[in-house]
């Protein structure tokens, strides 16, 4: 279920204004939760110092707890091994979430085509937004953020994300 | 060294075939005798192997005119005072049947032979723990045997409980049940990760408390298991390069030399006096990065922040300079056989020199915060001793060992590059506890950066690349202008270097310690099978032997202070 207080209003209030608004709210305070396993993880730790400073788009706040976090973070490689902890996280995030699958691996697999390596985490949870590269460059997180951003203010309240989504885990 | 070294063993296991392969003397005996050379390797003073560096299987099924048995298991030991390398090699005539182990001689056998069992499904009689290490418990089949498939994936549904394993580790420590029940003690079970900040990424650590003490400790790793082995071996020895870089993303460059050094070793090429130079730039630069971030991380679980920036800024500020080198920042793949896969750019110099002049002064302004902080002393002195025998035991090299007093460095005691002419000293510790693994770090900074600065003065000009057709591309002019040139080029990128046939051992000092690489080959262009010697899975290994007895917050600060590395840990 959506926020609570819309899953009052049903399908009989206009809530344009009211979309408008949350949305902005949540585009601009995304706090993300890094599921960071391998070298992707690396670069966002350069996108967090200094020099690129994810926190210009307020989404600094890195929690560590998928209960306080609603963009899902996926840097690195996902194995076999660790692809029910994934899910289970993923599953623990409150509603509204996002994801992103930062690098090759977690996208696709990447240069891993092997026994053990997941080939691409969108056949355990839906992802949002890809991101290219091995690792990409930290401009390329700020520019998934800014896609996410987008979709964000797009999205209507009314409605919930991915219910229907069946990964091989389900 | 090697010739006396090959006389005595031939004297002391005369039922055993004894050769030298490059720098180590390899032993093939029966499987009877398996334990018993090694207790006498290990024993005997006059072997004195106190390291059991790493063991490793090897399938023979697809060999040309393969041996009798199909599996075989190899030890890599060495006597780090006289430097001395041994290969024990042992038949495997049943893998069910298996061989007997080794974990009662060295703490370190217990994971390796683990991984052994796990990777190719050969039993260790004896063992103490024979389950999986990589692979999630779900998995059956054993992917390293050459006829698993590589793309024969195993869903895993459910995380491993590892109840069984925290029960026996508290029986080993002495609490029974008569203690549980005990009124005054209270066991509670504490689950660390494998998602948790304080693990870094993907470790996964159980514990059992009372209080806030660690009672045992079990340690559950193979969440980034990748499969580096088994997909090297469908890649060209060239191909491979790339690879190593994911091993240890900190220090990527590093893994490359040490992984080329390897092949070019067995390849008897011994590359241009200006590549080496280059490559002892790169690794201790590189040694500079990893302790740079190894350390940040480190006070960030401790709570220091600003330090974090003092020393990431100058790790951020260094990719700059390699995107000019290398072209990337993290994954640079930067070595090929035979050399380099280019030159330093131009005024490379100088941008280096203001790179070390302002990492040194990230290094001080995070010492002045940190040398003489109360916090810090009181959280790591005295906190997780390691003695120097159990550290060897668990087969600890690098900076990890060096803390608990050992002076063991591949660049003093086994020298390539031209080590022995640089001058440099090597940090040693005197109590192994957290503060000693995490200062080493600091003064290992300060003599990379001297060696450094005396490569930068002596380096000479001249080709990165060796003229042998059979081991570099030839330069573009001759591809496109001559037969010969081209044929050489499509012949080194489809077939790859051709390794003689055999199988060979080499290793490196990296950041984090020994890097060995224990190759076979069967004489084409792609490596028979590749086994990396991770320095950190064995200290990964060794773990409880660190936190047991103490709080479960000297854990954390633990698991940052010995620089466990993912994709090297689980390949
Ligand atoms: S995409 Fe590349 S850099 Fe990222 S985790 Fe995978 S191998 Fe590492």
């Amino acid at each position: 279920m959506a926020l609570g207080f819309e899953a009052h209003l049903g399908n009989t209030v206009i809530t344009t204004k009211l979309d408008a608004i949350i949305n902005w709210g949540r585009e601009n305070s995304l706090w993300p939760f890094i599921f960071g396993t391998a070298c992707c993880a690396i670069e966002f730790m350069s996108a967090a110092a200094s020099q690129h400073d994810i926190s210009r788009f307020g989404a600094e706040v890195v929690r560590f707890s998928p209960r306080q976090a609603d963009l899902l973070l996926v840097c690195g490689t996902i194995s076999y091994k660790q692809a029910p902890i994934l899910k289970r996280i993923y599953e623990q995030m409150p509603l509204p979430k996002w994801v992103v699958a930062m690098g090759a691996c977690a996208s696709s697999g990447g240069m891993y085509d092997n026994y053990c390596t997941v080939q691409g985490i969108d056949t355990i949870i839906p992802v949002d937004v890809y991101i290219s590269g091995c690792p990409p460059r930290p401009e390329a997180i700020l520019d998934a953020l800014m896609k996410i951003q987008k979709q964000i203010e797009g999205e209507t309240i009314l409605q919930d994300r991915h219910k229907d989504f069946k990964g091989i885990l389900d | 060294m090697n010739t006396t070294a090959l006389e005595k063993m031939k004297a002391a296991f005369p039922d055993a075939t004894c050769s030298t392969v490059l720098d180590a003397v390899v032993v093939d005996v029966q499987a009877t005798a398996l334990e018993s050379t090694l207790s006498r390797l290990k024993n005997d003073p006059s072997f004195n192997c106190g390291l059991l560096l790493d063991v490793t299987g090897i399938d023979y099924l697809e060999y040309p005119d393969p041996p009798k048995a199909r599996f075989s298991v190899v030890y890599t030991l060495r006597n780090w005072q006289d430097n001395l390398l041994v290969q024990v090699r042992c038949a495997v005539a049943d893998p069910q049947d298996g061989v007997t182990t080794a974990s009662h001689l060295w703490g370190s056998a217990n994971w390796g032979e683990r991984e052994v069992y796990d990777q190719y499904g050969i039993n260790f009689k004896g063992h103490p723990d024979l389950r999986r290490i990589l692979n999630h418990w779900q998995f059956s089949g054993h992917p390293l045997r050459k006829d698993y498939p590589i793309d024969k994936g195993q869903i895993c549904y459910e995380t491993d409980s590892l109840e069984k394993e925290i029960k026996a580790r508290l029986f080993e420590n002495g609490i029974d049940e008569s203690t549980m029940r005990d009124i005054n003690t209270e066991i509670m079970f504490l689950n660390i990760g494998p998602s948790h900040p304080a693990t870094h990424g993907a470790i996964r650590i159980l514990t059992a408390l009372d209080g806030e003490t660690i009672l045992a400790n079990v340690n559950e790793i193979g969440y980034l298991h990748r499969g580096f082995e088994k997909t090297a071996e469908s890649y060209t020895y060239n191909q491979v390069v790339p690879l190593t870089d994911r091993l240890n993303y900190c220090s990527s460059v590093i893994n490359n030399i040490a992984y080329v050094k390897a092949v070019e070793a067995w390849l008897g090429v011994k590359i241009t006096e200006r590549a080496q130079f280059m490559r002892v730039v790169l690794t201790e630069f590189y040694r500079v990065l990893d302790h740079l971030v190894c350390i940040a991380a480190n006070l960030v679980d401790m709570g220091g922040l600003t330090n974090y920036w003092y020393l990431f800024n100058e790790k951020e500020a260094a990719y700059d300079f390699i995107s000019r080198l290398t072209g990337s920042r993290l994954t640079t793949s930067f070595t090929r056989i035979g050399g380099m896969y280019r030159d330093f750019y131009e005024g490379w110099e100088v941008d280096l020199k203001a790179q070390l002049l302002s990492i040194e002064k990230g290094i001080g302004d995070a010492l002045k915060l940190v040398e003489t902080n109360r916090i810090i002393h009181d959280r790591t002195q005295g906190v997780c001793i390691l003695p120097a025998e159990t550290a060897l035991s668990y087969g600890f090299t690098g900076p990890n060992l060096r803390a608990s007093g050992v002076p063991f460095d591949l660049r003093k005691d086994a020298p390539y590059y031209n080590y022995e002419a640089f001058d440099f000293e090597v940090p040693v510790g005197s109590t192994g506890d957290i503060y000693d693994r995490f200062m080493i770090r600091f003064a290992e900074m300060t003599q990379s950066i001297r060696i450094i600065r005396q490569a930068m003065q002596h380096i000479p000009e001249g080709p990165i690349n060796v003229g042998d057709s059979q081991v570099c591309l030839p330069p573009k002019q001759q591809v496109y202008s001559k037969i010969e040139g081209l044929a050489n080029h499509f012949k080194l990128i489809f077939e790859g270097v051709k390794a003689p046939r055999g199988e060979w051992y080499d290793s490196f000092e990296a950041a984090n310690g020994e890097l060995g690489f224990h190759f076979v080959s069967d004489g084409s262009g792609r490596p028979y099978k590749v086994k990396v010697r991770p320095p950190c899975f064995y200290v990964m290994g060794g773990f409880h032997k660190m936190v047991e007895g103490y709080m479960i917050a000297d854990a954390v600060i633990n698991l940052g202070c010995i620089n466990i590395i993912g994709g090297e840990l689980d390949r």
